[in-house]
């Protein structure tokens, strides 16, 4: 297949996957979950087979529909959304084998309603990646927040329904309130939304303007978390954990601090967004929220919610990578997307895997819980360690670029914000794993428990290696990534 | 043009019109309604056919007894006049094709003959305004689609019916007679009831008294019967206690055909003509299109009766329709008339799937439809999507207007934004009333004695129908908006 047709399949399959999840759903559970599998090994195949064209250089294109004069629906693949494609696809396997164990262990209802939309929402992921102009990419991020709502509100208690409604509200108030007029007004002044290395609104507009288009268009995206549009994200945690884990640390996070770098790099443009004074507030603001959101994340007691404020802050340091405005910053940003996103998966999985063993959310439970789950503490150590950014994992690779790009430009407040928020992570996460390992228990489990089901456990074993394995074979993730800010070096 | 074609818009009125008075012959009522839908669907074909000649080339006009206008009685089919026969008779065909199980359980069997032959007469005398040149015979097709929907709304069997359709017959009559006053004064002055000759004539009588009064009674009473916030307080109820098909039928077209008229009156007869009318029309609508989009939104968030919840839903949507006309410019015509043709898909959509919940609930209230996302999945999950087109989600109908309406708003720089935020701030109001009702769908309790009740096969498909149409016409909105921005350009065309 050609590169273009590779991308209408990597759009299609995964809703063909949904079609036939629903219809099989009736008839056995064990093949439902033989076709998710085969659905996310197949799109993982397709989204793969690009990835030589766009080493290579190549950019492969489709339009598909003219909506509008000058608004289209069309997709192209850049490096940027290559990086997320493939790593949101090639989750979705592990995330999958994980779900099952989950889903299975827990006795959860409406499982096919789950892995159906759980399709849906890797369909709207892959065309938020490929989208080649901003209206194509709005398309699939409301289609992301409309097909997330059902796995979020999955439980349809009072307390789930009440969670639910605050994250879609937000979401979808921030969208439509913020995100929507700021494409509008690129429209109108760029006369395109097209998104082109380099930028399309320098000599547009100036000044002031500059700095508002880009509030509008940082808090618009709710996704991307920079307080205070951030509550969405802790309320999505009532969600069953394989959503959390792959959704709410992966691909809907990652989609709106995706948008927000694309925007930076491709609409406002590198040098035009570092020329413009305007533009500096961002950085303090992700700067804040990454320190304010750790601050919160120490006072958390659910383990959950803690994740959930400790992925706040991480989405932040993209933005602020981003934010920083030099090339080796930017590449920073796009491999924390992918470094961040192995540690916080292997640590849901991990809270998700307690759970379903023991049925303990709360972080005082934990004590000495290493010695009975010693394969799922060992990987939320791992995932811990990525997260506060110690080698050997993969968060000390992206850590390092984004202080790389912060010395290009002497930027101190950065420098100096990485630092605190290293120590407070570590403050945050290191406790928990000394109570887990050296603790005794303080109350004997009613019966005694294992490891959670060995689906679960092979999930976050996987991932738990690639946090390792990033930190050791991270070249064609950063080799891709340099060609796009650095040229062909 | 041959044969055929050149009497379409003679037919259009025609033919429903003249059938309305054979379906009360017919009995059994399957045959009745048989009929009646077979009849719509002529008057949808014919409306293609039009739309299709009118797309093509030159409006059509056509002399009544091939006497010349201004003399003769003239009939003109442009643009916009196609955009609007698609919606009336598009919505009277999906309506009535889906609708028998609901008439069969909402009216009684031996009236449902007249039933069908007033939904006849409404198509027509719809249609009918939508065709004429002529102020008085706009005036007689009002008159005849009124009484016909007066009807219509009181056939139910809720017994409030009959108060609502009591004041909305009160409020309509005086809009219709202050239309008549106006019609009056204006002939007063210039002899001619012709549109076309009216703007020509008038040019020479303009500062006059009488005409400045036309123009004043002629808004107002057109507002009125198109239900202009603060002159909607009829709407409400006529919509919430009429039968539910006529619902999503009215609903979705008898108040664009008058802001129709107001449209067609004040650009081409008061604009160009009036000292300082554009700044009037423009100053006295966009205040009241503003209020209406707030103000009906706000209520809708707060109503506990889906219909009345929608009907007030309806309120805002007609803001947002006047405050495209307000703006003056191309952008903001266009984005306000592409908004009668996408509103009515998305608001009829979500009426009619209310009268399929309504076949299982004891009411359209939100205590009462706890659980129908799960008894009804496919009405629901149209109801959904037709939901999302009303707030204006991407890849649907409704985001087509929004995009079109805040661009026309930015048009005017900084003041603009102001008009923006009242559009963001409205969509999002919509959001909240719109969930409130998927969550009672879903989350709600359902009662104990909840009815084992499918939903007709027809109706489901015309339902889908009705919703997949917001998609289509939300990613390819090439038809409607080549139309808008054509009676746009008419429109602006007849303003200095």
């Amino acid at each position: 297949m050609t590169p273009e047709n590779l991308i209408i399949a990597a759009l299609i399959v995964p809703l063909i996957g949904a079609v036939l999840i629903a219809l099989t759903g009736r008839i056995n559970a064990n093949l439902r979950e033989a076709v998710t599998l085969t659905t996310a090994g197949t799109l993982a195949y397709i989204v793969w087979n690009i990835v030589p064209t766009v080493f290579e250089g190549g950019r492969p294109a489709v339009t598909l529909a003219e909506v509008m004069p000058g608004v289209t629906i069309g997709f192209e693949v850049e490096p940027i959304g290559m990086l997320f494609a493939a790593l949101a696809s090639s989750l979705w396997i592990i995330n999958s084998i994980y779900s099952i164990g989950y889903m299975r262990g827990n006795n959860e209802k409406h499982q096919t309603r789950f892995y159906v939309m759980f399709a849906v929402s890797l369909a709207a992921a892959m065309g938020i990646a490929f989208s080649s102009n901003l209206f194509t990419l709005f398309l699939f991020y409301e289609a992301l927040t409309l097909a997330t709502y059902p796995l979020v509100s999955h439980k349809g208690d009072a307390d789930t329904v009440k969670s639910a409604r605050v994250y879609l509200g937000l979401l979808l108030a921030t969208s439509i309130g913020l995100f929507l007029p700021a494409i509008i007004w690129t429209y109108g002044v760029a006369g395109t939304g097209d998104f082109v290395l380099g930028g399309i609104l320098e000599g547009k507009i100036a000044g002031p303007a500059v700095g508002l288009l880009l509030v509008l268009f940082v808090f618009g995206v709710g996704k991307a978390a920079v307080m205070p549009v951030h509550r969405w994200l802790p309320a999505a945690m009532v969600a069953p954990t394989p959503v959390s884990a792959l959704l709410h640390a992966v691909a809907v996070v990652k989609a709106g601090v995706f948008t927000v770098t694309k925007v930076i790099v491709y609409i406002f443009g590198v040098d035009f967004l570092f020329s413009e004074p305007s533009s500096g507030w961002l950085i303090y603001a992700a700067s804040f929220t990454i320190i304010a959101a750790s601050v919160v994340a120490l006072r958390q007691q659910n383990l959950k919610r803690l994740l959930a404020y400790s992925t706040v802050a991480q989405l932040s340091y993209v933005v602020m990578a981003a934010a920083i405005l030099k090339p080796l910053a930017e590449i920073g940003a796009s491999i924390h997307m992918v470094a961040h996103a192995f540690g916080k998966i292997t640590l849901f999985f991990a809270a998700g895997a307690i759970y379903v063993a023991a049925h303990k959310t709360e972080l005082f439970q934990l004590k000495g819980i290493g010695r009975r789950m010693p394969i799922t503490m060992g990987a939320f150590t791992i995932g811990a360690l990525s997260m506060i950014g110690v080698p050997p994992t993969g968060g000390f690779v992206s850590k390092w670029y984004i202080l790389a790009g912060a010395f290009q430009d002497d930027n101190y407040l950065a420098i100096a914000t990485i630092i605190l928020s290293t120590a407070l992570n570590a403050a945050y996460f290191l406790p928990i794993v000394y109570m887990a390992w050296f603790m005794r228990e303080d109350v004997p489990p009613e019966k005694p428990h294992g490891e959670a089901p060995w689906p679960s456990v092979l999930a976050l074993a996987i991932t738990a290696a690639l946090t390792i394995g990033f930190f050791l074979f991270n070249g064609p993730a950063l080799e891709l990534e340099r060609q796009l800010f650095m040229g062909t070096s | 043009m041959t044969g055929l074609d050149q009497h379409l818009p003679a037919l259009q009125v025609a033919v429903p019109m003249v059938a309305s008075a054979f379906v009360v012959l017919l009995n059994p009522k399957g045959l009745a309604w048989a009929a009646t839908t077979a009849v719509s669907a002529m008057s949808f074909a014919i409306a293609i056919q039009l739309t299709m000649l009118v797309t093509a080339g030159t409006p059509l006009t056509y002399a009544m007894g091939s006497w010349p206008a201004p003399f003769g009685i003239a009939l003109e089919v442009d643009s916009l006049s196609a955009l609007l026969l698609l919606v009336i008779t598009g919505a009277s065909t999906i309506a009535l094709i889906g609708a028998r199980a609901s008439i069969d359980a909402q009216i009684a069997a031996d009236r449902q003959i007249y039933f069908y032959s007033a939904w006849l007469l409404a198509v027509a005398g719809l249609a009918g305004i939508v065709v004429s040149a002529d102020a008085f015979n706009i005036f007689v097709f009002m008159e005849i689609s009124s009484l016909a929907s007066y009807v219509l709304i009181a056939g139910g069997p809720d017994r409030r019916a009959l108060p609502a359709v009591f004041k909305y017959l009160i409020m309509g009559t005086i809009g219709a007679t202050f239309y008549l006053i106006g019609v009056g004064l204006i002939y007063m002055m210039t002899g001619t009831l012709n549109l076309a000759d009216m703007e020509l004539r008038i040019a020479g009588v303009s500062d006059q008294r009488p005409i400045l009064a036309a123009a004043g009674f002629i808004t107002v009473g057109l507002a009125l019967k198109a239900a202009v916030f603060p002159l909607h307080i009829w709407l409400p109820n006529a919509y919430t206690y009429a039968p539910h098909m006529v619902t999503a039928f009215l609903a979705a077209c008898a108040t664009k055909v008058s802001l129709y008229v107001l449209l067609r009156f004040d650009f081409f007869v008061f604009q160009q003509n009036l000292d300082g009318h554009t700044f009037q029309f423009a100053a006295y609508l966009m205040p009241l299109a503003i209020l209406g989009i707030l103000v009906g939104s706000a209520v809708a968030m707060f109503e506990g009766n889906l219909k009345r919840l929608l009907a007030f839903s309806s309120v805002a949507q007609i803001g947002y329709i006047m405050l495209g006309a307000s703006l003056l410019s191309a952008a903001g015509l266009t984005a306000g008339i592409v908004h009668i043709f996408n509103h009515a898909l998305a608001k009829g959509a979500l009426f009619l799937a209310l009268g399929a919940f309504a076949l299982a609930c004891t009411s359209l209230r939100f205590e009462t439809i706890g659980g129908i996302a799960r008894a009804m999945p496919w009405t629901f999950g149209a109801f959904v999507l037709a939901g999302l087109s009303l707030i204006g989600v991407p890849g649907t109908a409704g985001f087509i207007s929004k995009w079109h309406l805040i661009g026309a708003a930015m048009e005017l720089g900084p003041p603009g934004l102001a008009l923006v935020a009242v559009i963001l701030i409205s969509s999002l109001m919509a959001v909240v009333y719109i969930w409130r009702i998927v969550e009672a769908a879903c989350f709600g309790a359902a009662p104990a004695d909840f009815p084992d009740v499918r939903v007709p096969p027809l109706l489901v498909t015309m339902i889908w129908v009705a919703a997949i149409t917001n998609i289509v016409f939300g990613l390819v909105p090439d038809l409607p908006l080549e139309l808008s921005r054509d009676a746009a350009a008419s429109l602006l065309g007849h303003v200095k």
